[in-house]
């Protein structure tokens, strides 16, 4: 166990956890897009940003990959974490104006409007359904393509998947809702008696995606 | 590329995940853009997901999925040749050969492409010619490119 100070209380943690599920346990509030319990962190939103006192070194860390450690002072609603959150909202929402869950999160912090150019994106990039793919799943059959402004998230040659079993984890896992899993499945198609019909096509477990041995 | 060359390729990094950028440079020295079906036996071979190999090969600007010409010519826009006149220089390329930034003639000779900065600033406004740098360029400096290039494939090039 790790004794560290939060907002000022000193409370103890089991070492090995990161300081995200720690604080939450505490009942801290703190806002996040692309962390999730089943799959490893990542720390790509930035929202669950806190200030994190090490020795003698006070920094912004994500805290959903900052480690548990004995000593740590860690502020969690300090004007600078508030302000950093706010910045990340306000560019959140400048990429996705129209996603609730984004519009959501902007307003908790106070953030109406953005001041940057808008786009209207509906992924942000978080990365959950690359990691539900690989450690749920265990398919692999997306990945962020590309770089930059440009990059999204593909299944190779952005075709229809290969490797994609059609399971829908990436779908549960999207916190904005912008996938579609005809965008990575195989053309559907069930092969039976000898003969291939296309499938009827279960919405919710896509349990469809049979692969054809027809070649598809 | 045939397979042995492939398997060639591939042996010589130990068909090890941390070879898999020199690989693909390799793939694209001999066939000057990497071509699908290498991309996925290399992910099939070292034992990686297709998905992450193509992120790979996306994710470096260098890499190219779509065929390329014989002859390439990176001209440079970055911040110094930007200055000095790289898009004037980028212009002059495009309507010389006629086709945009990024595209190959459909004869499949040439391919013009933009690039930031290749390191030698101070020869602004820089164009590369299949690896040979050509610095301080001017409107002159691109006919002559453009007709050396021709000059190998004359009969091919379109006006």
């Amino acid at each position: 166990m790790a004794k560290l100070i939060v907002d000022g209380k000193e409370i103890e943690a089991r070492d090995g956890r990161t300081l995200l599920p720690v604080l939450r346990g505490i009942g801290v509030r703190i806002p996040t897009l692309c962390f999730h319990e089943a799959v490893s962190p990542y720390g790509a939103c930035r929202l669950c940003l806190v200030e994190v006192t090490a020795g003698k070194r006070t920094l912004l860390a994500a805290s959903c990959m900052y480690p548990v450690a004995e000593g740590l002072v860690v502020k969690t609603a300090s004007e600078r974490v508030i302000r950093a959150r706010r910045m990340v909202a306000e560019l959140l929402l400048a990429r996705c104006p129209g996603v609730p869950r984004v519009r959501e999160i902007a307003g908790e912090l106070g953030v109406q409007a953005s001041r940057f150019p808008q786009r209207d994106e509906r992924c942000v990039l978080c990365g959950l359904c690359v990691r539900g793919c690989a450690e749920i799943a265990g398919v692999h059959a997306i990945d962020f393509a590309s770089r930059g402004v440009y990059m999204d998230l593909a299944p190779p040659f952005h075709r229809a998947s290969e490797t994609c079993v059609g399971c829908t984890t990436c779908v549960t896992l999207c916190p904005t809702g912008c996938l579609d899993p005809l965008d990575f499945r195989m053309p559907p198609s069930r092969h039976r008696f000898s003969e291939t019909r296309p499938a009827a096509g279960c919405t919710l477990c896509a349990s469809e995606s049979f692969r054809s041995d027809h070649g598809h | 590329m045939n397979l042995e060359m492939l398997d060639e390729i591939m042996r010589t990094y130990g068909y090890e995940e941390s070879g898999v950028v020199a690989m693909l440079q390799d793939i694209q020295r001999k066939e000057r853009y990497v071509p699908e079906a290498e991309l996925r036996l290399v992910a099939e071979r070292v034992g990686i997901p297709a998905s992450r190999v193509y992120g790979l090969a996306t994710f470096y600007r260098s890499f190219s999925l779509k065929p390329r010409g014989e002859h390439i010519i990176n001209v440079c826009l970055g911040t110094a040749c930007h200055v000095r006149g790289g898009a004037r220089v980028m212009d002059k390329f495009t309507r010389d050969i006629g086709i945009q930034p990024g595209e190959t003639t459909p004869d499949g000779k040439v391919t013009i492409e933009p690039v930031r900065c290749v390191g030698c600033c101070g020869l602004a406004p820089v164009v590369v010619v299949d690896e040979e740098v050509h610095g301080k360029m001017n409107q002159k400096k691109v006919s002559r490119i453009v007709e050396e290039c021709r000059g190998v494939h004359r009969e091919g090039v379109q006006a």
